[in-house]
């Protein structure tokens, strides 16, 4: 066996393996750290194709960014397994019998015979200086210039949303708008009242 | 590496949309004191420009642009149009309902503005790419205006069931494009359809993923055995909402679904054809039955609305029949009717339960609408439009509607197909009518007048009369759509 082919393999492997692990940890703060497990193979599988600008920021963004904020997120909520595992058994027959054949099925037809090196022959070898990164940054601000300003939006929409589902005025709170507090005038704070002197 | 900067003409309508909901955003973070007027007015004003450069940028021409992301045919104009007028008079009539129950936010238009751009990004796409990211943009917003009534512990949960059930849906949609991609090579609808024409597609990959696919339009249409969110999303959400999801998602579904499965797969068309058969009979089947048992009017209107999509597929699966294309154009244009009048009705429909219902006052059961002749004839005329219409009873739009589908379904041979459709129209007929039979012939529980401001009165009487009169003259929308198609295809 090729040095390549068995790391390929062992890499794999393992991705499998913390990917079951994820959904069947008990706690979260684990199945967490497997899925941060899975990314980094996952990474190393995609540096086998020469992808090594998609393989470091898989790893970048979503080891790095994304997964260090859902563990703190997972560490901040007290969740409630019982209550996330109330009614498992009673859904597990059906759920488990679709599932089985839905795998099942799915092997059948995907199966070595579609996806094997004779019906998807290895991409060829990269010519000297070809370089992944400057690949994908020449076609994303070109070609693909209408997908990427979209995407952008998507980011706006989750970020619109996200703000006015959560954001709350709270009452009560004592809190000084600073601008204001700046453009205050003298007419706004001190009245001078013209009156009469008094004798006593 | 040369680079030709793409023609931005024909995307003008996008862009300008893209365009104002930014200003939209920033118009009503700095102008807070108005924010809630100027949003509203600022999303029609939107909404009214992008139609108009739609009609001017139309010329009946297939164009792509983007690198061939991008196309525009007069099927894709004509459905925008669409799109901007149903987001149009889904936002007037929501307008007070919204204000009534203080969630008439500037956010809530800036969503609809991002929501209306995803769709117009669905109906132009010669992608998958732009397609799924068109239809994400669709789906994170109305997944936000479903629980935009963030108090509401109702609200909440439609819009949760409806985010992890789209999610799903959405990454079935995407494993079906991958495999898509896997088999041809390309995510181009124009390049899939070439490679399965040459069959250089590894044909039972290829089925593999036209599964999934099927399965995620389903979702986003809404139809048995992908209905489940149909019923609770309708009811949580508010009402206003509601009318949003029942009626422009709808059309850029059916442009999903014409996009993906006729520009994209049409060479195995027998292959999705026997597909959506089981889908489109389903639908029909349960939801007409369903939709008998409901005592709350937002579900039993959910489930007609299954019961529809289900009848809309009976145009798209009656396309090809034994490799004849004869009947193609036919059908898709009937089908394209057929979901163009369902919109037209369920705005109405909506449009009325927005119209009973005051602020602390929902009017969602279907109880609700006894004895409303005597506190508005009018209006009870209106809704009595709308049931027969739904009903397909004849000489409204709906009956036009069922009666093409009809037409394509037997000039395909289906028989039995036409048959069931038929039988369950008439058993459906049950549940519009007796909305009618409460109207006229209960005692009304309830007594106080109607309360609604007057745009809304007029608009809906305007939506009524619509109904009626296209459906005494229905040969011209017909047309338009037969010729949109004509044009495209």
């Amino acid at each position: 066996m090729e040095f390549k082919t068995f790391v390929f393999y062992f890499l794999a492997a393992i991705l499998v393996f913390a990917a079951l692990r994820v959904i069947t940890a008990r706690n979260p703060v684990h199945a967490a750290l497997y899925l941060v497990l899975a990314f980094f193979n996952a990474g190393g599988i995609w540096l086998l194709l020469h992808a090594e600008f998609l393989a470091i920021t898989l790893v970048m963004v979503y080891v790095g960014a994304v997964m260090v904020l859902f563990l703190f997120v997972v560490m901040m909520l007290d969740i409630n397994l019982d209550r996330l595992r109330q009614g498992f058994w009673s859904y597990l027959p059906l759920g488990a019998m679709i599932g089985i054949l839905l795998v099942i099925e799915m092997a059948l037809v995907l199966g070595g015979q579609y996806f094997g090196l004779e019906a998807m022959p290895a991409p060829p070898a990269p010519g000297e200086g070809y370089s992944n990164t400057r690949e994908i940054g020449r076609v994303l601000y070109t070609d693909y210039v209408y997908p990427f300003e979209l995407a952008s939006l998507v980011l706006l929409v989750a970020m619109v949303a996200a703000v006015s589902l959560t954001l709350r005025k709270r009452k009560g709170t004592k809190y000084i708008d600073p601008a204001l507090q700046v453009a205050v005038k003298r007419e706004g704070r001190v009245e001078l009242v013209k009156m009469q002197a008094e004798k006593e | 590496m040369n680079f030709v900067v793409p023609d931005f003409y024909p995307a003008a309508a996008e862009i300008f949309v893209a365009v104002m909901a930014l200003v939209i955003m920033l118009a009503t973070t700095f102008a807070r004191r108005i924010a809630r007027t100027l949003g509203y007015a600022l999303t029609q004003i939107t909404l009214i420009a992008a139609a108009f450069i739609t009609i001017f940028t139309m010329d009946g021409q297939v164009s792509y642009t983007f690198s061939n992301m991008f196309i525009s045919d007069l099927m894709g104009d004509f459905l925008k149009l669409m799109i901007y007028f149903s987001m149009a008079i889904a936002l007037l009539y929501g307008r007070s309902y919204l204000a009534d129950r203080n969630i008439d936010k500037p956010e809530y238009y800036l969503l609809s503005v991002l929501m209306t751009l995803g769709m117009m990004v669905m109906v132009t796409s010669n992608h998958m790419l732009t397609m799924y990211i068109g239809l994400e943009m669709m789906s994170l917003a109305l997944y936000a205006l479903v629980a935009f009534d963030r108090d509401s512990a109702r609200s909440t949960e439609a819009g949760m069931k409806y985010f992890v059930l789209g999610a799903l849906a959405s990454g079935l949609l995407l494993y079906g494009m991958s495999m898509v991609y896997g088999a041809t090579g390309t995510l181009e609808f124009s390049g899939v359809a070439q490679a399965v024409y040459n069959q250089s597609a590894n044909s039972s990959v290829l089925l593999f993923g036209l599964v999934f696919l099927v399965a995620g339009i389903c979702f986003k249409l809404g139809v048995v055995p992908f209905h489940m969110w149909v019923p609770d999303v309708y009811q949580g959400a508010s009402t206003a909402v509601t009318l949003i999801i029942a009626t422009a998602p709808k059309l850029a579904a059916f442009a999903m679904a014409v996009r993906l499965l006729i520009w994209g797969l049409f060479e195995i068309a027998d292959q999705w054809q026997t597909m959506l058969m089981f889908v489109a009979v389903a639908s029909i089947i349960l939801g007409n039955l369903a939709a008998i048992a409901q005592s709350n009017i937002k579900r039993m209107l959910a489930y007609s609305g299954i019961s529809h999509m289900g009848f809309m597929l009976l145009g798209l699966l009656a396309g090809v029949v034994e490799g004849d294309r004869h009947f193609a154009l036919n059908a898709y244009s009937s089908a394209m009717f057929y979901a163009v009048s369902y919109v037209i009705m369920s705005l109405a429909s909506f449009g009325m339960v927005i119209l009973l219902s005051r602020a602390g006052f929902e009017a969602e059961r279907i109880d609700d609408f006894k004895g409303l002749n005597k506190r508005s004839p009018w209006f009870a005329a209106v809704m009595m439009f709308v049931m027969f219409s739904m009903a397909g009873i004849p000489f409204f739009i709906g009956f036009f509607a069922k009666l093409s589908v009809l037409q394509a379904v037997v000039a395909a041979g289906y028989f039995w197909l036409a048959a069931v459709a038929v039988v369950m129209s008439v058993i459906g007929a049950y549940y519009y009518l007796r909305i009618v039979k409460i109207m006229y012939f209960d005692e009304p529980e309830d007594t106080t007048p109607i309360q609604a401001p007057a745009e809304l009165r007029v608009m809906l009487s305007a939506n009524g009369i619509a109904i009626a009169a296209l459906g005494l003259a229905p040969q011209m929308l017909m047309s338009l759509c037969a010729y949109a198609l004509l044009a495209s295809l």
